[in-house]
Order: structure tokens, then sequence, then C-alpha cells
């Protein structure tokens, strides 16, 4: 049977069918047996009883986002599939399990031509006691993809020990009949072993990993106000902040959130909140305040699709405006964007020492793609950036809170220090901190805060670029991973060439970008926006070729890299 | 209040700052600064374990007129912004100040979570019925029938009642003073900081020049015939059947103030990605 590199399973039924379940244990499984692995779920916004899809890819080789279509899926039922199904792309090649009495095929399926087998999933479960048919489409999905028996009953074992053993027995006896049930079936594909590697990995959402590099940069305090895709980052860095010496504090509403995360750096604490658009919306005018005020805090933004409430379990890269330009004022802040699960850790970490460094606000653009997807993943290198915030300490004479210094940052005293005591303000003020209307004031406090953001030296990680063709495919956050395969799979064809990611979106860097571009003749933006936010953004402050396209869709729909392929491959000079 | 020792031998000129306020000439605030200075000097703070927080108005200017630590931010955030600040830095005393409109209006939710958590802070709203620093708009508090520019005839609406809302969501220690005097409201103002948990004192402070009407509050105002209760059945009944003009401590509570869960690091770094691994 031929090996793939790369194989995708879509595990479907409505909410409380346990396809989620199933998705977690085949992905663990297969990750603890040396595969890489992504695990996306679509859930409608039902708490119970809604639709839900597990989507996993598992590969040999690392990989930050899903696959052109899935080659196996199966449906434990079909009843509100429909609603996802564009979601959930087969081809004609494609193996789709189903039980007959499921519900009717979704549209996806029967259009693309795709191979049909019937298995009755829930009348296999019956005959288990205590049977689930999740237990039973996990066993097909291992067995068709070439995963053993051992390691999936090693994950149940894990995972179903604080519900007994009855519970462990009954679904490893479902296991075993899926596994029964598949030997009949022709897959025609098998996923290729895993390359031996000794790095250490990690099963992990971006959410979490986006918490695990709050604290490495130095956080040790959260304000938090549910919302989601969001809450997991909060609902990660309550206990871990503890467990540190530091704290979360449950506010009563966003509005509250950032102001007291300014509160709490104000006096001297590394401080973080993390929301999605609407929240980001709440907090825009306290992010002018922490800016005027230059006082550094670091705001989450996992964004989803918008305006307004939008749809909050799916993605969208459409915030991108508000966070570059929400904020009244001339007010110069940072607004930095992660690239995969595994790059929440680092671009987190990277805000908060950057936040704190250069006293102002940071806005992370984080994703729900990349906030909840899972990813098993080689543990991420250790980096040194760790939050040091300029202090006043020994404070002779008046002090000076916000002094015109060199390089633009002045140091802070924290309440505490004898001597340092100003108010921070977010009217208008001059050196001392004392409020002015005054022309020279004003202008000179402005000039302050961006010279502070523009003369740092941000060094390379301000964007990931590879490659270096005379067409440069330029993308940003979670999107680079998509963009990233696409590129690969052209580079086998013969094609060069080059990725241009920033990871730092404010302040601007025209002068890397364009070093980025030297030798660039066109250019392909691609984004998940309907206004190609992003576009416009390039196009405002930078020096772009002649030659332009876009490739921008809204949420929900994934950006897929056969499409990215497809709009390079169809643009002949 | 902090748990600092505090300095001794303090003056209340010790804890004014050199700028100079921005208020109009007969202003009641002037006399909440003068009330502040009083009762820090009196308490014998230390400057710099006293932080001093407000929002926008006219009222949420006095941080900068202390020589404490302040913060001046955006309106109606006052009390979020304290929250912060105290349950991170427990050792700080950390007085807000706030107006009616700051307070009452934009930062009504937050009034009633502060009171709920009753976390170790004093909540000072100068309550002058009106808007002043946007020029005479009518606040939560202002009477129904005054005559407005953006409410010709008046609101026709009832007054918020502040002390009741305080003391329905939770608050420790409620109080009424009087800006015109400013010893008495010093007084209020120790006896509030040293009290554990969320302190409230509205100070009724006169708007000379869009309420000259306040200036009769002079003579309007009368101590409450009782001393405090700690009942707030009958704190409530006291307050809701009182003429508005009771000065003096209304309520003293008993509930345990929050104390900010925060630990010693138990586990070093490096043990939190534990969790990661397959």
């Amino acid at each position: 049977m031929p090996n793939a590199e790369s194989l995708s399973v879509a595990i479907i039924g409505s909410g409380g069918a346990g396809a989620l379940t199933a998705g977690n244990m085949l992905l663990e499984a297969a990750c603890a047996a040396g595969w890489h692995g992504l695990m996306t779920r679509t859930v409608g916004p039902q708490i119970r009883g809604g639709e839900a899809a597990a989507l996993i890819r598992l590969a040999t080789h690392p990989i930050d986002c899903m696959a052109d279509r899935f080659d196996l899926m199966i449906g434990i039922d079909w009843l509100n599939a429909n609603r996802f199904g564009a979601e959930i792309e087969v081809a004609a090649s494609s193996l789709i399990v189903s039980d007959p009495r499921g519900g009717d095929l979704p549209t996806v399926v029967t259009r693309a031509g795709a191979r049909v087998v019937e298995l009755p999933l829930k009348e296999m479960a019956k005959e288990i006691p205590g049977g689930r048919p999740n237990m039973i489409a996990l066993g097909i999905a291992a067995r068709l993809l070439g995963l053993g028996e051992e390691p999936l009953i090693r994950v149940i074992t894990k995972q179903l020990a604080s519900k007994g053993q009855g519970a462990i027995d009954a679904s490893c006896a479902g296991l075993k009949a899926g596994f029964a049930a598949a030997a009949n079936l022709d897959f025609g594909v098998t996923l290729a072993s895993p390359k031996p590697s000794t790095a250490k990995r990690w099963l992990v959402s971006g959410n979490e990993t986006t918490g695990l590099g709050a604290i490495r940069g130095g956080v040790r305090f959260a304000a938090a106000y549910p919302i989601t895709p969001a809450s997991e980052i909060l609902e990660w860095l309550a206990p871990n902040l503890a467990k540190v010496g530091g704290s979360l504090f449950q506010a009563e509403d966003e509005l509250a959130a950032i102001n007291m995360i300014i509160g709490a750096s104000y006096g001297g604490t590394p401080a973080l909140t993390a929301t999605s658009g609407p929240g980001l919306s709440l907090m825009i005018e306290a992010l002018g305040l922490a800016t005027a005020a230059e006082v550094p805090i670091v705001v989450i933004d996992v964004m989803r699709a918008g305006p307004s409430t939008g749809i909050p379990t799916k993605s969208e890269q459409a915030d991108l405006n508000i966070a570059v330009y929400g904020l009244h004022g001339d007010a110069p802040h940072l607004v930095v964007a992660p690239q995969s699960v595994s790059d929440c850790l680092f671009t987190t970490q990277w805000a908060v020492y950057l936040a704190e460094a250069l006293q102002t606000s940071a806005i992370v653009l984080s994703d729900q793609f990349v906030g909840q997807a899972v990813a098993a993943i080689d543990r991420p290198a250790d980096v040194a950036f760790i939050g040091q915030r300029a202090r006043a300490t020994e404070i002779a004479g008046t002090y000076q809170r916000y002094a015109i210094a060199a390089g633009g940052v002045s140091p802070m005293a924290i309440p505490g220090t004898r001597g340092g005591q100003y108010t921070a303000d977010g009217l208008t003020h001059n050196e001392r901190g004392t409020p002015t209307s005054s022309e020279n004031d004003h202008s000179r406090q402005l000039d302050k805060r961006r010279s502070k953001l523009d003369s740092f030296a941000y060094g390379d990680h301000w964007a990931t670029i590879e490659g270096d063709g005379d067409l440069a495919v330029i993308t940003w956050g979670s999107l680079t991973g998509a963009v990233r395969e696409a590129i690969d799979r052209l580079r086998h064809s013969g094609m060069n060439l080059r990725l241009i990611a920033p990871r730092l979106l404010l302040p601007i860097q025209p002068e890397r970008l364009k070093a980025a571009l030297a030798g660039v003749k066109r250019a392909l933006v691609v984004e998940q926006s309907h206004g190609a936010q992003f576009h416009r953004y390039l196009r405002a402050h930078y020096d772009l070729p002649s030659d332009v396209r876009v490739l921008n869709r809204p949420g929900p729909l994934p950006i897929r890299p056969s499409e990215i392929v497809e709009a390079i491959m169809g643009w002949r000079t | 209040m902090s748990s600092i020792e505090p300095r001794l031998a303090c003056k209340p000129a010790d804890y004014k700052s050199n700028v100079n306020p921005i208020w109009c000439p007969g202003c009641g605030d002037y006399h909440v600064l003068m009330s502040f200075t009083r009762a820090f000097a009196q308490l014998g703070l230390a400057p710099e374990n006293t932080v001093v927080v407000s929002g926008i108005g006219c009222s949420s200017r006095i941080p900068a007129y202390t020589n404490c630590y302040g913060f001046h931010g955006v309106h109606g955030r006052s009390l979020a912004l304290a929250t912060g600040l105290k349950v991170s830095r427990p050792d700080l005393t950390v007085v807000v100040a706030s107006g009616d409109g700051d307070g009452y209006s934009i930062g009504g939710n937050h009034f009633l979570h502060a009171c709920r958590r009753n976390i170790d802070m004093t909540y000072v709203v100068m309550d002058n019925r009106v808007y002043g620093m946007t020029k005479g708009q009518p606040s939560p508090t202002t009477e129904p029938d005054f005559d407005t520019a953006l409410s010709p005839g008046g609101t026709g609406l009832s007054p918020f009642h502040p002390l009741v809302i305080a003391l329905a969501s939770g608050a420790n220690f409620v109080a009424r003073a009087f800006s015109g005097e400013p010893n008495e409201t010093a007084n209020i103002l120790v006896e509030a900081i040293k009290h554990p948990g969320f302190s409230f004192v509205e100070i009724l402070s006169p708007c000379v020049t869009f309420r000259p009407d306040e200036r009769d509050w002079k003579s309007q105002v009368h101590p409450a015939p009782v001393g405090p209760t700690s009942d707030p059945a009958k704190a409530a009944r006291r307050i809701m059947t009182d003429d508005g003009f009771n000065i003096g401590i209304l309520y003293r509570g008993a509930r345990a103030p929050y104390r900010p869960k925060i630990a010693n690091a138990t586990v070093d770094l490096a043990e939190l990605e534990k969790d990661f691994e397959l």
C-alpha cells in the first residue's frame, strides 16, 4: 500500500456523540507514536447538542496548517454536517465511512463523488456493554491510518482514568471492534512511518503556549473576562500564575479587565489580559491611556469572525485595522502576531519583553485557528526575552517621570519608591507628569513616545523571511503555515518563491521590508479578511512591487495551501 | 490601609504637591483636598506607599495635588484600575477619588463590583450633582427638575441613591461627609482608611459655578442623629428615610475583606511545561 507523508481525517457527529473525544485520542496516540499532528474542531454556538467535528491532520513532518481535503471521513451521524460542509472538503479518492442510520450524507460528499462505505457504528456499539460509537470510529480511523492498538489503549487508559475501569474496558472493546471492522476496508493508502527523533514533544494548543509565553516573559498578573475563543488562555493562566507567585483576577467586564492590568503594571507587576474582537473594542480607550501614561501592558486578541458577535467559534484575520488604527490620537504602540501554535509562545513572550522595555501597550493578534488548534510540536527552543522595565530607584531632586531621555524610555518609579511620587496621567503632561495644554509639551511627549518605538532594535524576529525568488508571497499570522506549505510544493516543482510574514506589525519597519523585497518583481498578498485589511496596511506603509495580487477571503473557511498554489500557478507573466 | 509602618510627625502640608488646582474659586473640592492631607497626616501615611487613583472630572484632578503616588486614568474606571493595583500590591494604601458622573454614571458597574468584592481600599466620591467639567449637565444624582441645556425643564428622573446601593452591594463602611467641614471630613476619612475592606465616603462638595444653590448645603447639613450601626438593614432604613444631609459614619460592617491570593512561587518556571509533554 502506498505511503503518504500526510493524511487527514474528520470524525463527525452531532454534539454529544463524542467526535471530539475520539479526535483528541487519535491525535495524542499518533503523536505519542512519533507523528506530527494538528487538530481543529468545528463546533456550532450551542454548548451541547450542536454540530461537532474533529478535524485531524497527521504527518511525518511538522505541520502548521490543515490539508486541502480530508482523505478519510467518519460520520457517526450527519445530522448537522451540512452546516459546516464547506470546511470538510473531500475528493473522489476520499473514503467516507457512514452509519446508514446517521442521516443523509452531506452534499460535500455526494458532490465530490467520494467512495462511501456503510458501517452500522451505533449498532456495533450497542453490542458492547457501555459501548459508544465514537470509540468504534476511533478504531476504524486508527487502523486505516496505520496506527497500532497499543498507543490508543494507552491513551484511553490515561484519558478515562477518572471514569473508572468499566469505561476504559468499554472504550477499548469499541476500539477493537473498530479495528476489526476496518480490516475489510480498502483505504488505499497508509501513513508513512514517523521519522525517528529525540526531540522532546509537546501536545498543546496555541492558547496554552500563549499562556506559557506570557509567564516566561514575566507576566505575574492577569485580569480576565471570559470570551470565546480566548478563555483557555485565562483558564490556563489562573492555576499556573498562582504557582509562580502571580495571580489572576476576574473582572466585571473588559473595561475593568484592561484598567486592572494598567493598575497592576503601574504597581510594578507585568500584566496581561486576553480577549477577542468585541472585548478589544471595549479596551481600546484604555490602551490609549497605557500608551500615554507609558504603562506597559499586553493584550492578547484571539481573533474570531466579526464584526459584532460574528462567529465566535471560528477564525478570521479582520482585527488588524482596529489593532493598528483603533486608538484615538497619535498613539504609537506595539502590534505583533504569532504564526503557529509553537510561535504563540515566542511571540507572546517577546510581546511582554517589548512592552516592558518600551513602557507601552502591546496587542498580540492571535486567532481562533492557532489559538484553539491542538498540535503535536517539537518543544520550542528557549529564548532569553524576559521583560525588564527601566526603573527609577535612587531619586535625587524632583522626579521627572516623563523626562526626555535618549532612546525615549524614561525610568519608571514604582509605588513604594521614596521620592518617586508622581501622577500617571492620560492628560497631556510635561516631563514631571503634570497636566499641561502647551503645544510644546504635547509635541515633545508625542516625539518621546514615537522615538522610543522607532529607535528600538527589534532584531530578525520582526518577520519570517524564507527563500529568494522574485515572486514573494506576503502574509501574516496563522496563515503563514499554509503559505509555507504552498511554497514548498511549488519548490518541488522547480519554482523559487519568497515567503515574507511580518511578526511585528507595529511599529512599521519600512527599511527592513524594503530589504526583504529586494529583487522581488511580483507579490501575492494572502490574508483572511473580507476587506483585505492586510493588503491595505501594506499599501499604506510600504513600497510594494508594481505587480501585486491579493488572495483574500473572510473566515471561517481556512485558506488552503492548494488555493495559494493555484493563485500562483494561474498568475502567468 | 497599608500594612507598612507609618512615618510619624507628618504635617498636612507634607502631603500637598506644588501643582495648582484648576478648580473654580469657591469649589468644594479645595476643602476635600484639605481633608485628604489632614487625614493622611493624622494617619502618618508614607506618601510613597499611598496611591490616589481617579477617573475624569473636576474631582478626579485631585491625585496630582497630593504628594502621594497618583493615577489619573480614563473616565469611570478608577475603581477597576485601583483594584488591579491593590490586589497585586496589597502593601499599598489605596484611596480612589471620583465624582457623581465618573463614579455613578459611566463607572456605575465598577462601583457595584467594588462594593461586592470588599477589597481593602477607600472610595471617595465628591458629589456635586452636576457635570462640572463639561459645564453643567445633569448627573445621576441631579434632582429631576434641575433645568440644563441638555435637559430643558429637568430630566424628570429620580436621582440615584449611592449610599443605599453601596450598602446593598456589600460595601463595608458607608459614610456621608460635607466638604465645608474639613476637620469632620478628615476624621471620617481616617476611619474609612483604617476600616478593613471597601470603605465608601460620599462627600457633598458644592459646585458653586453650575449649582450656586448648593451654597445652601452649609445650612442644611447636620450630624447624623445616631452613631454608625453594624446592621446593614438598619443602616439601609436610616439612609433611605433621612433627608440626605445626615453627616457622619452611617455603617461599619464586619465582612471579611477580600484577601488577594498571592502565594510565593512554589514551582520553577521550567515545571510549567510538564503538562504539555507527551
